[in-house]
């Protein structure tokens, strides 16, 4: 495979681990970022990443319960297979991280210290003090600086990725990319191309992402051909410093570590919060959700925040919605052990030290369950067969895609602590497949020149257009940035409702053509980051839509995705007869919503805006069940829900439960 | 590190704010000073205020410019990207309050590049050095492959303690901008240049220059890791040649500046006792 290439588009850890597998498997790889891959978004992921360990092992965990707990906290949506061969390689992705020398934290004796995260009862989580993500990131960045030197790695960074090239058969034979100094676009020819380009967080102008997050280059893809899954589950984290510029994650480890989520039971209380005693403390976490307490999964801690503030009125800041997170009761040397990183951040920022003082928190938008819809080949276990070409394949042949700007691991809601996992997992399991798909195709290198300079001239063409809008009577891409990010955060984060999604569907798809016409500031051919913005902004116009038409057209509440006027109730009815009755019918309705929306929505580009179709959803492991944390009348649902499926294995006795087909592998 | 809160200073709060920007507008080309004005708004930092510079685009006389060129990434001082100087020192816009620059000098924040590295564009400058750097000192665990083999040795807290300061290092480079041995290289681009001539050229004028505090504290954690340290007489190969450790003046800049408090000298102090051993043992091993 002498003259095979591979290119891969981010340097996160997704990117960095398909790029460094590649490479022990023979495979020169191009590997371009936008940033010097060091400093790609995952080093912000703060609080850990989730396996089964010998510890929980012997606490009745397993791989398959990791699986379970990663559906049902997604809420059935991701295709079972892939789930579950990820949870089955966790032990594995945390064992050669290890090795490959993170600085996880340690327990007295030396073995790999680990803490509770959302969405389960185990202590799964690893962790190095409060930036995991940060020391995952470097350690593979090491790895593949070790491949750069060995010859078998070129990075370019500081590049922009245009789009791919597609053969006259509809094949992905290489990227189109610009030198964001000296502003050169260039074809990179290659036989397969990885986007690993990760989230869109900037569609809502502040987010907790980077500013390299704008979603542009799936968008591009997207644009291309490639078809876009589930876009509207976008994650709202519940716990994150508000700012200006940005709003700053504070990890759930806080709340992993015993930090308790509180608002003063009187509104409007307007002592220091250390002077209003335990019995005037709302714990309203705690006390809706008496399990899993401040861990509740991230989607329900969001809507718990938004409401207390929104509709309790018992925000603890007079001028802007906020609730305590409050780490005063651990002491300091274990806080400054375990989360020493983040509370860095917030005293930096902030100017108030969190061991001292409650943290003033509110949720922010945060990561993208959906992403470019991917393929996967299950194996007899419902596991994925390995080296598929398949896995993790676009539809547009020869394109992969992996890490958070594919759709596939986390379903309606991702549970913390697992997207460091999806996004190692699905850059080390590619590799074999990449392979096999590079064997059975033509090399790139040998295809003829005239794919690539017709892909050339077409975004020299784009480019050459942008710059000769200079007249200073156009749009202004800053603002019209500012403006997509105030109506997607208004219509498409924690509460949605039919009028405004409608309303900010043609909001956006007005600005289609207003981004056309940007003007401006800088139409030089050096370093010129108002065009790079320009382009970025235009192509986040493609993604907001799909994620405001797969909210507008999903009329229920799934995950992340919640709709007022379409969800589940709580049981009302005090009387135990009535309330059985009552349960009933509740998982009637649950059986018949099930039928109608445990669906993919899938999008793909028709030119001017997305068309959306639905997909069923693989479940052939785990037989979708009601999500009732914390849901009043909860218990009877449950009863009345088991009673059901036992009748159902009866009277279809020759399929087993679902458990012991998979569970024993 | 406690700063009083932007609460404290609300009696004070201006209108506007004077922001003096060396720009310039690519190497080789003269730096020049321009006065840009943005609105004041509460908990601004650096950053807001250059992102408010991009969308005006017009000086404080009402001229219209190009936006100033910065780099930055996740705004919340980790990644390293936006360092520059910052009121004559050297530190990430994303953790520079407005509220507390106001403090300092209530007339104006000064924005320039970092002075060590070329300049691309106006706050935008070139540190591949800086990552070669870590090519220099082979700052990996040298594992035979990416197979499953179980665990990684198993690790004393304390060991993880020492190392995870060290491993935090987030290449942003201000202890080579306050190191008065680290002297800025500048290579340029011969017209015509193939980029592998060009990479060459660059590589021999990184190597015949220091190294830099960042590196050597690099080589340290490797070194202490019970496989990384296979590599060690390697490193220490690096650090007793042309710009290794023996190029550090103990000026003691670098551990000052450093954003993460990463404990340079420490670290610089244990390469020298490692590098007057191996060179000892060298010396006999002939």
């Amino acid at each position: 495979m002498a003259n095979n290439r591979v290119l891969v588009v981010g340097g996160g850890l997704a990117g960095l681990s398909a790029t460094m597998k590649l490479a022990e498997l023979g495979i020169p790889v191009d590997l371009l970022s936008l940033t010097p891959v060091k400093r790609s978004h995952s080093v912000c992921a703060q609080g850990g990443i989730n396996s089964v360990n010998d510890q929980t092992r012997q606490q009745g965990d397993n791989e398959w319960n990791h699986f379970d707990d990663t559906i049902y906290g997604g809420d059935f949506l991701p295709n079972q297979p892939p789930v579950k061969e990820m949870a089955y390689w966790a032990p594995k992705v945390i064992d050669l991280m290890d090795r490959l020398g993170v600085t996880f934290n340690r327990t007295p004796e030396g073995y790999i210290d680990r803490r509770r995260f959302g969405g389960t009862l185990y202590k799964r989580t690893a962790f190095a003090g409060a930036t995991t993500g940060q020391q995952l990131l470097y350690a593979l960045d090491e790895q593949v600086r070790r491949w750069e030197v060995e010859g078998l790695v070129k990075k370019h960074e500081f590049w922009d990725f245009l789009g791919p090239v597609l053969d006259d058969n509809g094949r992905c034979v290489g990227g189109v990319a610009q030198d964001m100094v000296s502003m050169e676009i260039r074809t990179f020819p290659a036989d397969a191309v990885v986007v690993a380009t990760g989230g869109c967080g900037l569609i809502y102008g502040r987010s907790t992402m980077s500013v390299f997050c704008t979603g542009s280059a799936a968008s591009r893809c997207f644009q291309a051909g490639a078809k876009y899954g589930n876009g509207e589950f976008i994650q709202v984290h519940p716990t994150a410093i508000p700012g200006a510029d940005k709003l700053r994650l504070m990890s759930e480890s806080a709340r992993g570590e015993g930090g308790r989520v509180w608002v003063p039971r009187k509104p409007n209380d307007t002592r220091p919060p250390k002077q209003i005693p335990q019995s005037e403390r709302y714990h309203f976490l705690e006390e809706r959700f008496p399990k899993y307490g401040n861990l509740v999964p991230r989607d329900i801690a969001t809507r718990e925040i938004f409401n207390i503030c929104v509709n309790e009125g018992l925000s603890v800041d007079p001028t802007r919605m906020c609730v305590y997170l409050d780490l005063t009761h651990i002491p300091r040397h274990e806080l400054d052990r375990k989360l020493g990183g983040i509370l860095e951040i917030y005293e930096k920022f902030q100017g108030v030290d969190p061991r001292e003082e409650p943290m003033k928190i509110f949720p922010a938008v945060h990561y993208s369950m959906g992403g470019l819809w991917v393929d996967y080949e299950a194996n007899g276990e419902g596991g994925l067969l390995p080296g598929s070409p398949r896995n993790q394949s676009t539809n547009i042949p020869g394109l992969y895609a992996i890490g958070e700007c594919d759709y596939q691991y986390h379903g309606a809601n991702r549970l913390g602590a697992n997207s460091l996992l999806s996004c190692i997992f699905s850059g080390l399991f590619i590799g074999p497949g990449i392979v096999n798909w590079i064997k059975s195709n033509k090399a790139a290198a040998d295809l003829p020149k005239s794919i690539y300079e017709g892909a050339l001239s077409k975004h020299q063409a784009r480019h050459k257009k942008l710059l000769s809008n200079a007249s200073g009577t156009g749009e202004n891409p800053y603002l019209l940035h500012q403006e997509l990010g105030d109506i997607m955060t208004r219509a498409a984060t924690v509460v949605r409702y039919n009028n405004q999604l409608t309303e900010a569907y043609e909001k956006v798809s007005a600005m289609n053509e207003r981004a056309q016409r940007c003007s401006l500031a800088d139409t030089g051919n050096w370093t010129n980051q108002n065009v790079i913005f320009t382009k970025s902004v235009q192509d986040m116009i493609p993604v907001a839509q799909c994620i405001l038409k797969g909210a507008l057209m999903r009329d229920e509440s799934r995950g992340a995705h919640f709709k007022p006027d379409f969800c589940m109730p709580s049981l009302s009815a005090t009387d135990p007869t009535e309330r059985r009755h009552e349960a009933e019918k509740w998982c009637d309705a649950f059986e018949e919503n099930t039928r109608k929306y445990l669906k993919s929505s899938i999008c793909s580009w028709n030119g001017h805006e997305p068309d959306l179709t639905y997909e069923d959803v693989d479940t052939r492991l785990l037989k979708p069940r009601p999500r009732l944390y914390g849901l009043v009348g909860g218990e009877v649902i449950e009863e009345v829900w088991k009673q059901r499926t036992r009748n159902q294995q009866e009277a279809a006795p020759g399929r087993p439960a679902s458990k012991e087909l998979a569970g024993a592998s | 590190m406690i700063t009083p809160g932007p609460e404290a200073h609300s009696a004070r709060r201006p209108s506007k704010i004077n922001v003096r920007v060396l720009r310039q507008d690519g190497p080789g080309t003269p730096p020049y000073w321009e006065l840009h004005q943005v609105q004041y708004e509460p908990d601004m930092n650096v950053i807001s205020v250059l992102q408010k510079i991009a969308a005006q685009a017009t000086t404080i006389d009402g001229k219209k410019v190009a936006p100033v060129a910065w780099d930055c990434g996740c705004l919340e001082e980790v990644c390293g990207s936006c360092t520059m100087v910052i009121n004559g020192r050297v530190r990430q816009s994303c953790s520079a309050l407005v509220d507390r620059l106001m403090e300092d000098n209530p007339e104006e924040i000064q924005l320039q590049p970092m002075t060590k590295f070329p300049v691309v564009r106006d706050l935008v400058i070139d540190r591949s050095r800086l990552f070669h750097s870590l090519k220099r000192v082979q700052a990996w665990v040298p594992v035979d492959s990416y197979f499953d083999m179980g665990a990684g040795p198993r690790i004393p807290r304390e060991d993880q303690e020492q190392n995870y300061p060290l491993s935090q290092c987030m290449s942003c480079g201000c202890c080579l901008e306050a190191c008065p041995q680290f002297n800025k290289v500048e290579v340029v681009r011969h017209p015509g240049e193939s980029d592998e001539a060009f990479d060459a050229r660059k590589k021999e004028a990184y190597e015949s220059e220091f190294i830099g505090p960042h590196a050597i504290s690099q080589a340290m954690l490797f070194n202490s890791h019970p496989v990384g340290k296979n590599l060690q007489k390697e490193r220490l190969d690096t650090l007793t040649s042309t710009g290794g450790i023996q190029a550090c003046g103990n000026a003691q800049n670098c551990v000052a500046v450093c954003p993460k408090e990463i404990p340079l000298t420490t670290s610089i102090a244990r390469a020298g006792r490692a590098a007057t051993l191996h060179a000892i043992k060298k010396l006999f091993d002939r």
